[in-house]
């Protein structure tokens, strides 16, 4: 059998390559899919602890964790449409109406 | 090598080399693609934890509802490729590769100290709790408050979706 150790690793790097996109990417999609992609990490994690620890509550929190993904995607989405319309660009460098 | 840490190791390739791919293409179509690539290898290796439940609703909301949207908006927005990553490499690309570094050393040494030689193989009952059988029964007896918001989060995130994205009419 496989140690959970080996499944903790995979989500740990699957985590960090998400956190990389996220500070080396200018794309507002593409970074709204490096945070799937961190989120889906951690429910690597959580699904791994539930199968060997054998308590349910893991599993139950990656169902809830995929629930406010799918509020958060559809929402984000929204916010870059709207900001699409306007700026006529989804660049994060170009929309720094909020930087200090 | 056993078969199933062969399985894992394929499973683990598959999972990484799309990651990477994906936050390397300048085309978000072609993103979105390795991330759909990515979800699947993620939803087989959930099967490999004996979470069926878990592995069927990664296929139906993420690869299915999450990504089709991402695809559609990506159709809707008809945007350019990316400028290549390797054009400008500049100092906030370098400090982003530290930063990297530093939260993988970080959680990597946390992981190793706490989890060496310990949990080597699933539980008794980790197939039994991995059943639809039994997560729709916990989710409609114990967890039936927490199951009940997730409805008000999702009508809450339909309207506002719809707020933020109609069109203004002046």
């Amino acid at each position: 059998m496989i140690p959970l150790s080996w499944y903790l690793f995979l989500s740990l790097i699957l985590f960090t390559i998400g956190v990389l996109g996220v500070l080396i990417r200018r794309n507002a999609i593409v970074i709204f899919m490096c945070i799937e992609l961190m989120l889906n990490s951690v429910n690597l994690a959580l699904v791994g602890f539930s199968s060997y620890i054998g308590n349910e509550i893991g599993q139950m929190l990656v169902f809830f964790v995929m629930v406010v993904a799918a509020a958060e995607v559809s929402v984000g989405l929204a916010i870059v449409i709207a900001i699409f319309r306007n700026r006529l660009t989804v660049n994060i460098d170009e929309i720094n109406l909020l930087k200090w | 090598m056993t078969a199933q840490a062969l399985v894992f190791f394929i499973l683990a390739f598959v999972s990484i080399a799309s990651a990477i791919l994906m936050i390397t293409r300048a085309n978000p179509v072609k993103s979105a693609i390795f991330l759909i690539v990515n979800f699947l290898s993620l939803s087989i290796l959930y099967l490999t934890l004996s979470a069926q439940f878990i592995a069927i609703i990664q296929v139906l909301v993420y690869a299915g509802a999450i990504m089709v949207l991402f695809v559609f908006v990506i159709m809707l927005l008809n945007l350019q490729d990316e400028k290549r990553l390797s054009d400008r490499f500049d100092v906030r690309r370098l400090i982003a590769f530290v930063i990297v570094l530093l939260v993988f050393a970080e959680i990597a040494f946390g992981l190793g100290k706490s989890v060496s030689g310990r949990f080597l193989k699933p539980a008794e009952n980790s197939v039994e709790i991995g059943k639809i059988e039994f997560i729709g029964e916990k989710l409609f007896t114990n967890y039936i408050l927490p199951f009940e918001i997730t409805s008000l989060i999702l009508i809450v995130a339909i309207v506002g979706a719809i707020v933020l994205a109609k069109r203004k009419f002046e």
